[in-house]
């Protein structure tokens, strides 16, 4: 798959001074530092776990399509449910955001490439041992990790060897990210064109300097309470053990340090994707630019401060409840600013419909409903009915699916004639839009009741007043799965027969990568940096 | 436009519309519950009425703001000869107002949650006290003052559940995985302390009726309480991952009036009694600790209890999946004397997935102890009698 | 190719980045198989995960070392360096600051909660008092310890990681300055002063074990105590080795007064580590 999109963008470039890809594709996938290579690879590596993921969500559909046990036995699924999870937001959504920075941040700032090509090329390489560990925990005895993908303990230190290749897969996992986003920020604060200012970056490049921040920041936290678990599992340490003065709550209260700013390193990135989109189909410039940075910004603050929301079923006394149910109620108030500055980008403007603009739109609509239903759930009492049911299910996927994946998907249709230099098919990118706006929500809007109804999480089978839903949910699931099939043929048939894009395929967009470069961009861009007025 | 025309939308909306009508529309007779069961306690009734609050202040914001966005979207239409205001696209002004709309809706529903949690967390002169203890995978109530205290775990019958691969061979009933042996009986109209905890892992005692929902935290007692202000059963289930049968250890709480709640009292301080920690199964036939087994008869039954409380961990091959569950074919522990593996049994290993199993009668214990002696390749030969079993418990 | 913008160094193909994957594959895998008793297979894999890792690092840090005595590293790479370094601290300091936090919440948290009147339900007659094994443990003779005094060993180990960062400050004037002698001497102490710090530190830990049965395993005050001292030490090591290999470049006449960000980057995280240290021995040594 790789070489595909690689070659689509090295097809154009000249071979002047490129001694390298005259080696083998093999040969350039390993040692390549030219970050669209290293672009391309991250995105059809998260395409690849997107899919395995979700392969691994229609397993556990497939169970819970009715009362019972039908497919599996509840170990194997409370590890799909564990890894599915992992593989969703670590092997997915995470790499296909890092991938977008890697092909934009260096075309939108009027870099030549990122600071640092070789150690991009590493954090890249360091994900494929992490996925095979991951992977290959499912086949070793006891099974993959099955406590949930918030590992909490005691219930890991049950668990087998594969618990254990899940932990070093996310020590892996983090220092990629580390890496990563090191070379994220110091490319956007050292590399940019003269006469770049932050102020006039776009706001992708915004976003991305503020995710980068976050990971650097929690990522070693996570690595750390991973850490905790392995000594309290293999070396006698007391950590989470009550019986040597440690608590299982405080490995909750370091890892949602983590987890929380997490979520929000989901969504900023999408973020910036769709303030690049709106506006470029609105034909004005983003509405409130400065606010929408200072939004972000007071986002990835207010995130540190707001884990407590995870916990309020743990017994925390009524002080810290109200704090955390106060500090996450808060971060309403920016997320709204974010949602009323590009509606505004809307008004006034003159619109059209291309499918990266349907994705946006479905992404305010239905990211909007995630948001809702978390602020529900932040209210400390109403969250004691509902935490650990379907409605925590319903909320997360509302904001992870249109929220982080139709996000990226925008991103892909928007960006997949300017990297290949190849036009989508508009009527499948519709259907595909359509398809899955509506089996998104036939999948997870039921899922709102069954949690007010009371259904756990976690659970392969449940009580028969759940049953209607729980089909109802499925058969979306599955519809939704083919949805995404469409996606993956659109994607390729573009790169390989796809009709040539123009150089400014959306009239409306303005960053330098449509200023200033054609279509497809070549494989060595801004070696001198670009002009600005 | 005439490019929407053969556009999917209408085609979709038409077909997906039709689908989604469809779906909606299921027999008559399924229950398609949408909301908070109905509340039994004051806390409960206080989270529903949040609950309605929150739900209509978002709704009227979403219509709002969305009314907004579609509203532009079919008026500044590009084939509507819309064009670009291109200099609408900074106001202060607007983004200040914007900001404290929220802020100032996000207080007025701040101030009456606020007033629920105090609530809810004013756990002060109770009129009884219960101890909650979840184990993997069922619980135990202890009522202190009364010194009854006993075992309650999920009575649907695996014929119901089935198998992966194997239908379930009985239909399911409707208290489906929502039914246990013991439930834990209350009266009505007291204030009701909860002490939670729990053995192994961290479980979540949860019933949505009683507005309760709290962790068990292994070595840790975490307090709530509750008033119910009507008699009925209420139905929960263990709410935080807890291994293999999370989705089986339901919670059943019966609240009766004062009379009957004394009737029970007495049946279960009759029954039950909390030292020594045992339970029999209600159904348990009463044992008679002077038979003697014999082998076979032994062997037999402890395959039957083997199958229904160790095979989960220590696989039906005996050989456990070390690292975790350690292999009982030729383990020292097994081999060794009969005392060292009863002690074992019933007090469990500290910290382990290894649970006291106090709560099996004493004939099973028995039986399953000699099997276990005798099969894997184990041959010591031991015959373990109910008495020993008795004799063993203190 | 491999300039480009105002000579910015793009670094051109390279396999060591495959190679680190491969060697963190089999080093991760080692420590796997390790931990769970699988034997030889862990050590083997460990072994040959650790053989390719130092392979990587030092044909990596040997192309690094080239170009940048090449002189293909401008300015802006300089401060690219600068960036990335300084991140890269940040994320260590996060690191650590996951375990005081462990520390903090226990002292703060668990351990008088386990105390409290509740949890004498479970925990009969635990004087919640710092330091502890816990409540299981503290009933069993066998866990009793004694804790690490802060006036001996460890007083004298600040002094020397002090006296270290001051060392390393003087090498790094006189590289400025361009006295070779004074540098190379300086960093010779920084060097010996570390070595020093970590054969206190080992000695410590022996005395511990042996001495105090204090233990990895003596509860939650063993489990942060060693886990902070060991990262920290652990930190030590790989600053102690890297200010090495700088020595030795230096000897070679590597660095030029206005170029040698090798030696300042190696410098700071030295005196990250000193203040770490500080942090320890304020929280694990003289508040018990
Ligand atoms: C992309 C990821 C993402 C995002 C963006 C969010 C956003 C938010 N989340 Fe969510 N959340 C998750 C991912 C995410 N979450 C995940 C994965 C879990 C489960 C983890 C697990 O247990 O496995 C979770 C769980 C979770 C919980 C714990 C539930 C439980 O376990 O009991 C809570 C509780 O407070 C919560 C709250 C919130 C809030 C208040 C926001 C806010 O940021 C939302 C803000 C947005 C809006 C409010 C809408 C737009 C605003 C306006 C239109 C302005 C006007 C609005 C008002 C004035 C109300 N989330
Ligand atoms: C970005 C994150 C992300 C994404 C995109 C998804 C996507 C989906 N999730 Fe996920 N989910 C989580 C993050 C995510 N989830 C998290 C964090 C949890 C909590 C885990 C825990 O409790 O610990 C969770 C838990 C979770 C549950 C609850 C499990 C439980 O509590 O036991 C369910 C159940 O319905 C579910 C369903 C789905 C479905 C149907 C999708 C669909 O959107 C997927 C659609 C996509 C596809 C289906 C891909 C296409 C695949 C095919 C067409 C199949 C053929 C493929 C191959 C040939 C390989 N998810
Ligand atoms: Cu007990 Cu889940
Ligand atoms: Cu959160």
């Amino acid at each position: 798959m790789a070489n595909a999109a690689i070659d689509a963008n090295a097809a154009t470039h000249d071979h002047a001074h490129d001694h390298h890809d005259h080696k083998g594709p093999w040969t350039r996938i390993f040692t390549t530092t030219n970050h669209k290579d290293i672009g391309s690879m991250y995105l059809w590596f998260a395409f690849l776990m997107f899919f395995v993921g979700g392969a691994m969500a229609l397993a556990l559909r497939a169970e819970l399509f009715r009362p019972g046990l039908q497919w599996m036995q509840p170990e194997l699924f409370n590890s799909l449910t564990t890894v599915h999870a992992l593989v969703m937001i670590f092997g997915a959504v995470m790499p296909a955001f890092v991938g977008f920075a890697n092909w934009l941040v260096p075309m939108q700032i009027g870099a030549a490439d990122m600071a640092f090509p070789r150690l991009n090329n590493w954090s890249f390489w360091i994900m494929i041992p992490a996925a095979i560990l991951l992977m290959a925990s499912f086949f070793v005895p006891g099974g993959a990790a099955a406590s949930g993908w918030t590992l909490y303990p005691p219930l890991v230190t049950q668990g087998g060897i594969g618990t254990d290749m899940t932990i070093l897969a996310i020590h892996l996992l983090g220092a990629s990210s580390i890496m990563g986003s090191i070379n994220i920020i110091t490319t956007i604060l050292n590399l940019r064109a003269p006469g770049m200012t932050l102020m006039k970056m776009p706001l992708f490049c915004w976003t991305w300097l503020i995710t980068a921040y976050l990971l650097i920041a929690t990522m070693p936290v996570l690595a750390g309470a991973v850490t905790m678990l392995l000594t309290d599992r293999h070396f006698g340490t007391s950590f989470f053990n009550a019986a040597g003065g440690g608590d299982p709550t405080m490995f909750m209260h370091i890892f949602w340090f983590f987890g929380h700013p997490e979520v929000y390193i989901l969504i900023l990135p999408a973020f910036g994707i769709v303030s690049q989109i709106i506006p470029a189909f609105a034909r004005k410039p983003l509405f409130g630019y400065a606010s929408m940075v200072y939004a972000t910004a007071s986002i990835a603050i207010l995130s540190f401060i707001v884990w407590g929301h995870h916990m309020f079923t743990v017994g925390m006394p009524a002080a810290g409840q109200l704090f955390f149910m106060f500090a996450t109620m808060l971060i309403a108030v920016p997320t709204g600013v974010k949602i009323f500055n590009w509606i505004s980008t809307m008004w006034r403007g003159s619109l059209t419909f291309e499918t990266p603009m349907l994705f946006c739109i479905g992404f305010l609509c239905m990211f909007t409903l995630g948001g809702f239903s978390g602020l529900v759930l932040s209210i400390v009492a109403i969250d004691i009915t509902l935490h650990n049911t379907y409605y925590v299910v319903a909320h997360f996927h509302y904001v992870l699916f249109p929220g982080a994946i139709w996000g990226l998907t925008a991103g892909v249709y928007f960006w997949l004639p300017k990297f290949t230099g190849k036009m989508y098919n508009e009527t499948l990118g519709k259907w595909h839009f359509w398809i899955s706006a509506i089996a998104f929500n036939i999948t997870f809007f039921p899922q709102h009741f069954l949690g007010l109804a009371g259904m756990p999480r976690r659970i392969p089978d449940y009580a028969m007043q759940y049953a209607e839903w729980n089909q109802i949910s499925t058969v979306g699931a599955f519809l939704l799965g083919f949805s995404q099939l469409i996606f993956l043929y659109n994607v390729v048939t573009t790169i390989r027969s796809g009709e040539k894009a123009k150089e400014k395929q959306w009239e409306g967009a303005d960053s330098l990568e449509w200023t200033h470069l054609p279509s497809p961009v070549p494989y060595h861009t801004f070696e001198t940096a670009p002009v600005l007025k | 436009m005439q490019k929407m025309r053969n556009s999917p939308l209408r085609t979709i909306l038409s077909t997906g519309g039709a689908l989604l009508f469809a779906i909606l529309t299921l027999p008559a007779l399924a229950s398609y519950d949408v909301n908070i069961p109905a509340p039994a306690t004051p806390v409960a009734s206080q989270i529903y009425g949040l609950h309605m609050y929150i739900l209509w202040i978002c709704a009227v914001i979403f219509v709002i703001v969305f009314g907004a966005m579609f509203y532009s979207i079919f008026k500044f239409r590009k084939s509507k000869g819309a064009t670009p205001d291109v200099n609408f696209h900074e106001s202060t002004l607007i983004e200040i107002i914007w900001t404290i709309i929220p802020f100032v809706i996000l207080i007025a529903i701040a101030v009456p949650a606020t007033r629920t949690v105090l609530d809810m967390k004013d756990t002060s002169n109770p009129d009884m006290t219960i101890k909650v203890t979840g184990y993997q995978w069922g619980w135990r109530y202890d009522y202190s003052a009364d010194d009854v205290g006993f075992y309650s775990s999920l009575s649907t019958p695996w014929s119901q559940i089935g198998q992966p691969g194997i239908e379930a061979s009985e239909k399911q009933g409707n208290d489906y995985l929502l039914e246990v042996d013991n439930p834990l009986v209350v009266p009505v109209g007291k204030r009701i302390r909860l002490l939670v905890t729990s053995s192994d892992v961290i479980h979540g005692w949860y019933v949505p009726q009683l507005g309760i929902n709290q962790y068990g935290i292994p070595g840790f007692i975490k307090d709530v309480w509750f008033k119910a202000e009507k008699v009925g059963t209420f139905r929960g289930q263990c709410s935080q991952i807890c291994g293999k049968l999370h989705g089986y250890m339901p919670i059943v709480v019966i609240v009766k009036s004062e009379a009957d709640y004394a009737k029970w009292i007495a049946e279960a301080k009759a029954k039950w009694s909390s030292k020594p920690v045992i339970a029999m199964p209600a159904a348990a036939p009463a044992e008679d600790l002077s038979k003697k087994f014999t082998m076979a008869e032994l062997k037999a039954q402890g395959e039957k209890v083997y199958a229904a409380n160790c095979v989960a961990c220590h696989q039906a091959t005996g050989k456990g999946m070390p690292p975790a569950f350690p292999s009982l074919a030729g383990s020292k522990v097994v081999l060794a004397a009969a005392e060292q593996q009863l002690n074992v049994l019933l007090s469990g290993r500290p910290n382990t997935a290894m649970q006291s199993f106090a709560q099996l009668s004493n004939t099973d214990l028995a039986a399953v102890t000699t099997y276990t002696k005798n099969s894997f390749g184990n041959s010591t030969g031991t015959l373990v009698q109910p008495a020993d079993i008795k004799a063993a418990r203190k | 190719m491999s300039t480009a913008t105002g000579g910015y160094y793009f670094a051109p193909p390279s396999k060591w980045p495959v190679v680190g994957s491969t060697a963190l594959f089999f080093f991760a895998s080692g420590l796997i198989l390790w931990m769970n008793q699988i034997q030889p297979w862990g050590n083997a894999s460990l072994l040959v995960g650790f053989s390719i890792l130092v392979y990587m690092l030092v044909g990596w840090f040997s192309v690094v070392i080239r170009e940048s005595e090449g002189g293909m590293y401008n300015k802006q790479v300089d401060t690219s360096y600068r960036w990335s370094m300084s991140w890269f601290i940040f994320s260590e300091v996060m690191f650590f600051a996951a375990f005081f936090g462990a520390l903090y919440y226990a002292r703060a948290f668990s351990v008088p909660w386990l105390g409290d009147v509740d949890n004498a339900l479970i925990w009969q007659g635990y004087d919640a008092k710092w330091p502890t094994a816990g409540p299981y443990l503290d009933k069993d003779p066998a866990y009793s310890f004694a804790i690490m005094g802060a006036w001996g060993i460890p007083l004298l180990n600040t002094a020397l990681l002090l006296s270290s960062g001051a060392t390393v400050t003087w090498a790094h004037h006189a590289l400025k300055a361009g006295h070779r002698g004074q540098l190379v001497l300086g960093l010779f102490l920084t060097v010996a002063l570390g070595f020093t710090f970590l054969g206190f530190q080992i000695y410590e830990y022996a005395h511990a074990y042996s001495d105090l049965n204090l233990k990895l395993t003596s509860g939650v005050f063993g489990s942060t105590f060693f886990m902070l001292t060991g990262f920290h030490g652990f930190h030590v090591t790989l600053g102690a080795v890297m200010l090495t290999v700088i020595l030795f470049r230096c000897m070679k006449g590597h660095f030029t007064p206005d170029h040698h960000f090798g030696f300042e980057a190696v410098a700071w995280y030295w005196h990250f580590v000193d203040v770490v240290w500080l942090g320890l021995f304020l929280f694990v040594y003289v508040l018990v």
